[in-house]
């Protein structure tokens, strides 16, 4: 057991790393504000809050794992919002109610964009051999263009009210947001570690050349890649439609960086080949974490937080930095 | 004479120049409003500030790095600067806030330099930890505002013009801010950089290969460091001329310009990656970006279009530029093969 | 003046624990040509790393030129009259030819403004030296190989340079490109400079080198003069082993081929190829580097797939028109560049012993865990990999090892036909042999072997039949057996 730990301590410091900074991060908490934040209500909201940036960065994620990037999570999510908003505005005609069966169709419509958006990021990428953080970038500022020609650049927000009531709903006092979001992330997992994509996937990020000479079917792999991406953005979308009950092309423009940063601190190498569903997840926890934890302090303005964001960033950075170089900061006996 | 046709034709900034070329055509034929004196003048002082920018994300993919913080970093350095002096009570000439700026976006641009330079971080990573840092201590430290005046120097060096160009038809008149010249001059500087110093030969070494770099006795980590330490000052001149420009200092409006910037790099014919691309690329591909971005009115399209001819302009810029990468590799092979059998 | 320009004497360098040299000893005469051999992780890429001041030693002194180097930074080895021309040969493939020639001495100099007039003065002095003809105004990307080389030398030549260190300078030439560089290196000892040639290929060591250093794991094994020296010392010094050398004959052929290809062709590559592999032989192609063998080794894999002609598998039709395709008709292939095209050298062995079959070890759908892993293990003692655990990295093998991992991936393919370029480049002789030995064994046990190689022992020796390619069209075909090297050569050129 303890030459297990031992092992895991070596294999996966940066998921104990961040298992450490999130104790430590709610051990204080815990001191400071104790009931506050520990409350029911408090996780609940949490809960119901990251599953929107953190779907986009469980895109950002699978697109890094192969060196590449993906700069366009928040255009899609707005555009798919968008449209799934005109939809529902067009199918409720004014009245407040919708239906359950035609906020599913809703949801997999949105599913279907996201897929589209994606594909054709990965053909970008793959076939027309663009750099990704290039082809990305401008299918990004494409999709949003597309979002603010759909409505003007205003924000649409008088769809039937039951979507939003029902996603803001809870199940035995779990946010729905959230199971949407267990239920992505298990499916991705699933794929990363059950089936062969997941270890395609991270050797294609250690050279695409290689997997070529391997006969790996680099271009599908690629698109596939990004078309999973455009879905988790899409959901991240639906989510946000739920959360802020309207959608515009410029919500959420911060998390494009944000997600970036999260994908990183969980570990996946920027330039491919490394990464792991699991210490992702964990850094979209933290991230939120940190958030809510800042917000209980009236004293501190919440600009703060992004302060604190890229200094954890560059403090993981350093850190990872520190141990590939073998330069010990605490000589261990 | 052909030589010198071929080897253009070889060129990414012959093709975006004769893409301009064809843009400002087809804005005259729709409106025959572009070549007017107004427009014209009014076009010149909208590469300002994006101009400017690109030059600093010029140098820094030219090095194989990139920078996506200067937005922050030139928001920053020009809030502080400006606040400061307004507190002071400031009365005199822009130069004193300006220096000021240049040292404060220095030092910002040291900490870029200190993590991709020495520590070998990766630049994109790093600078959007910086990015976030700048924009976190100027809303939370500084508690920026819109600040609706600003000192009165920088307020006169806004409004200071080089000449007024009339539009005789139209009537409309634009100013040329004298903050034109500032941009000329360092796209100036920064060109005689490049070519005529070890330090800008340095950078083109760098980005085509680091090790051979090193090994040929290039201080990589230095210059690198200094790298972006010029960025950084670059990016807070252009961040004071906004802010004198704008004649108020709006504290935000700035950030996510750096994206366009980025592209309009790019479009010019600089490799992400490094190693390649030209001054002249870097401007006329940013002077595409901002001509697009202004002239929408004049073609007669909604600005709510904006966005989606950006995009498609990257997106088809860009697979072109692959394309075209690809197909001379190519070629290549075929011109070795031939010449072996000859 | 001492009788040595260079003696580097018990130099000690430990990587985070490893020794990487246990004190070794290099000396080199003025004006001499001395080779340093040794098999791949042997320590002669430090020792150079080490004088040229890329590295640091932990321990051991160095004498150039009389003097006592303490600290050596690459600007000073330079300054002192040492040159190193590496194996990519350290250029910048984005700047001109004569940037790269005189960038250095600019650097040196100390300079911090830039001449042009002055830059090409110094560049076209350098490609004077040896009389090399190039356009200086070429981007050095766009140049060939081997001219690349010639404006690593030129530059190299530009300091008063006593002493260059040339790291496995002929791995990617040609013969006729080879013969000419060391037409070059003879100028340059009659100048007066002193060569250390990097190198493992014995008749190269023999060709030019007057004396010999042979580095085993971090140890100095052997030195002196290479005319007292033979082909079989010489592997013994490097390897520690000694071997037989038996020239392969097929045990028991197929009576059908498995592999035909008729009039086979691509555009601007190579034209009109027709022949035939049975099971159980081992088919040779070589030909010069741009005689269109590699070309053809990549078509017959669908990474370049031909624009004329048929190839048929197991007498039926197929069209190779991606390697996925070469895969399902049971072709495998090992590339040229291991490093490039062969592993995935930051990933675990075991990943990459598996990648290609990876499809095959699932249940339902899903990856079958412990299938994988006993595959896995399976590969890595039937290949005898040196590893203490397939989890590590690939790169943390040795070059013999790595080859092992890529024939390992494509055996666990199981195919009928096995395609080699290039299958010991890089590889140190003791590998090599049994690489060579898995090989003929493959065939013996009814495999069809091509091997795409231009080093002419390992084709004769291996092979039953050779195909030889100039200017992208068949030259001769014979059997190994009636074929000698001359003979071969004579049709290449």
């Amino acid at each position: 057991m303890a030459e297990k730990l031992k092992v895991s301590w070596k294999k996966d410091s940066h998921i104990w790393r961040l298992l450490i900074i999130m104790v430590v991060w709610f051990v204080f908490m815990g001191i400071t504000k104790g009931g506050k934040f520990y409350s029911v209500v408090n996780f609940q909201t949490m809960f119901a809050q990251f599953p929107e940036f953190g779907l986009m960065s469980l895109g950002v994620m699978v697109c890094m794992i192969t060196g590449g990037i993906d700069l366009s999570t928040v255009g899609v999510a707005n555009v798919t919002a968008i449209t799934m908003a005109l939809f529902m505005r067009k199918i409720g005609a004014g009245s407040d109610t919708l239906g359950l069966h035609w906020i599913v169709i809703a949801f997999i419509l949105a599913l279907l964009m996201g897929a589209v958006a994606g594909a054709f990021n990965g053909i970008l990428v793959s076939k027309c051999k663009i750099p990704p953080i290039l082809a990305t970038l401008g299918s990004g500022q494409l999709f949003t263009g597309i979002g603010i020609v759909m409505t003007n650049g205003s924000a649409i927000s008088d769809f039937p009210k039951d979507f939003a009531f029902l996603i803001n709903n809870r199940v035995a006092g779990i946010p729905v947001q959230f199971i949407l979001f267990v239920i992505a992330a298990a499916v991705l997992a699933f794929l990363l570690k059950k089936t062969t994509y997941g270890k395609k996937l991270t050797l294609l990020g250690s050279s695409h050349n290689v997997a070529l000479y391997s006969g790996m079917r680099v271009d599908l792999l690629l698109i596939k890649t990004y078309l999973i991406s455009g879905i988790c953005s899409a959901l991240g979308g639906m989510i946000m439609l739920a959360n802020y009950n309207s959608a515009r092309s410029d919500y959420g423009s911060n998390y494009t960086l944000q997600c970036i940063m999260i994908v990183v601190l969980g570990g996946v190498d920027p330039d491919g080949g490394r990464g792991d569903i699991v210490g992702v997840l964990l850094a979209i926890f933290l991230v939120r974490a940190l958030e809510t934890g800042i917000n209980r302090f009236p004293q501190i303005s919440s600009y703060y937080i992004s302060l604190i964001w890229g200094a954890v960033l560059l403090l993981v950075m350093v850190l990872n930095y520190l141990s590939s170089h073998h330069i010990k900061l605490f000589k261990k006996k | 004479m052909d030589k010198i046709i071929k080897k253009l034709l070889k060129r990414t900034e012959t093709y975006i120049f004769l893409i301009l070329l064809l843009l400002s055509v087809l804005i005259q034929a729709r409106s025959g409003q572009f070549y007017t004196p107004n427009n014209i003048v009014d076009i010149m002082s909208a590469m300002i500030v994006p101009g400017l920018f690109a030059v600093g994300a010029f140098l820094v993919i030219l090095s194989g790095g990139i920078d996506v913080s200067f937005p922050a970093l030139a928001s920053l350095t020009a809030f502080a600067t400006t606040k400061m002096f307004l507190d002071m009570g400031y009365e005199g000439s822009v130069l004193l806030p300006l220096l000021v700026a240049v040292l404060i976006g220095a030092v910002l641009g040291m900490i870029n330099g200190f993590f991709i330079g020495y520590l070998k971080l990766p630049a994109m990573i790093v600078t959007l930890g910086t990015s976030s840092v700048f924009k976190g201590f100027m809303q939370g430290t500084l508690e920026s505002k819109q600040l609706a005046v600003i000192p009165a120097g920088m307020k006169s060096f806004g409004v200071s013009s080089l000449f007024t160009a009339t539009n005789t038809q139209s009537g409309l008149s634009s100013r040329l801010p004298v903050a034109f010249l500032v941009l000329v001059l360092v796209v100036f500087v920064s060109f005689l950089v490049l070519k005529y110093t070890m330090f800008g030969r340095g950078i083109y070494a760098i980005g085509g290969n680091e090790a051979a770099a090193y090994n040929a006795g290039f201080r990589v980590k230095w210059t690198k460091f200094l790298l972006y330490v010029f960025a950084g000052i670059i990016a807070s001149i252009a961040g004071m001329i906004r802010v004198c420009m704008m004649q108020q200092c709006h504290p935000t409006n700035m950030l996510g310009m750096e994206m366009n910037i980025i592209a309009g790099v790019v479009l010019g014919g600089t490799v992400i990656g490094g190693g390649r691309g030209t001054m002249t690329g870097c401007v006329l591909g940013t002077l595409l970006i901002v001509l697009v971005e202004n002239s929408m009115i004049l073609l007669g399209i909604p600005v709510v279009w904006k966005d989606v001819f950006v995009g498609l302009l990257i997106v088809i810029g860009t697979a072109i530029s692959a394309y075209q990468v690809t197909r001379s590799s190519r070629r290549k092979g075929n011109r070795k093969q031939t010449e072996e059998v000859a | 003046m001492s009788e040595y320009l260079l003696r580097a004497i018990d130099i000690r360098k430990y990587f985070v624990g490893v020794k990487a040299l246990d004190g070794v000893s290099l000396e080199i005469k003025p004006g001499e040509i001395h080779c340093l051999a040794g098999e791949n992780g042997c320590g002669k890429s430090t020792l150079i790393k080490i004088i040229s001041g890329v590295y640091q030693r932990d321990s051991g002194t160095i004498e150039f030129d009389g003097k006592t180097l303490n600290k050596i930074t690459p600007i000073s080895a330079i300054m002192s009259g040492i040159q190193v021309i590496y194996q990519d040969f350290a250029i910048f493939p984005n700047l001109t030819v004569m940037e790269n020639l005189a960038i250095n001495s600019q650097l040196v100099q100390k300079k911090k403004i830039v001449s042009w007039k002055n830059m090409r003065e110094i560049a076209k002095e350098a490609v004077a030296r040896i009389d090399f003809q190039v356009d200086l105004d070429a981007q050095l990307g766009n140049l060939s190989v081997a001219e690349k080389q010639m404006v690593a030398i030129c530059r190299a030549l530009m300091f008063n340079a006593k002493l260059i260190i040339m790291d496995e300078p002929t791995t990617a030439l040609t013969k006729k490109e080879v013969k000419a560089l060391f037409k070059v290196i003879m100028q340059l000892k009659a100048q007066g400079i002193s060569i250390l040639f990097v190198s493992h290929k014995l008749d190269e060591v023999f060709e030019i080198a007057e004396r010999f250093t042979v580095f085993r794991s971090g140890k100095l094994i052997a030195n002196g003069d290479t005319e007292e020296l033979d082909d079989k010392k010489f592997t013994y010094y490097m390897t520690g082993r000694e071997f037989e050398v038996v020239p392969f004959t097929p045990k028991k052929m197929t009576e059908e081929p498995l592999l035909e290809v008729e009039n086979l062709g691509l555009e601007g590559f190579y034209s009109d190829i027709s022949f035939s592999v049975k099971g159980g032989e081992i088919l040779g192609v070589t030909g010069l580097l741009d005689s269109g063998r590699t070309e053809l080794a990549l078509s017959l894999f669908g990474m370049l797939p031909a624009d004329k002609g048929k190839i048929r598998i197991h007498g039926n039709e197929v069209e190779l028109k991606d390697p996925q395709t070469a895969i399902a008709n049971k072709i495998g292939f090992v590339p040229e560049d291991r490093l490039s095209e062969g592993l995935f050298l930051d990933q675990s062995i075991g990943d990459n012993i598996a990648i290609s079959e990876i499809d095959n070890l699932t249940n339902k759908g899903l990856l079958d865990k412990k299938q994988y892993q006993e595959e896995i293990d399976r590969w890595v003692k039937e290949l005898t990999i040196a590893t203490p655990n397939p989890d590590n990295a690939a790169s943390t093998l040795s070059g013999g090892n790595q080859q092992r991992i890529v024939l390992a991936k494509w055996l666990a393919c199981k195919p009928d036909v096995l395609i080699l370029n290039g299958p010991t480049v890089g590889v140190d002789i003791g590998s090599k042999h049994d690489i060579h030995v898995i090989l003929q064994a493959l065939a013996d046990k009814g495999m069809a072997v091509i091997i795409v190689s231009d080093d002419l022992p390992e084709i004769l020796e291996n092979c039953s039949r050779v195909m030889v390619l100039r200017d992208g069209r068949m030259s001769g075909e014979f059997l190994t057996s009636d074929a000698s090297e001359k003979l071969i050569l004579d049709k290449m050129m």
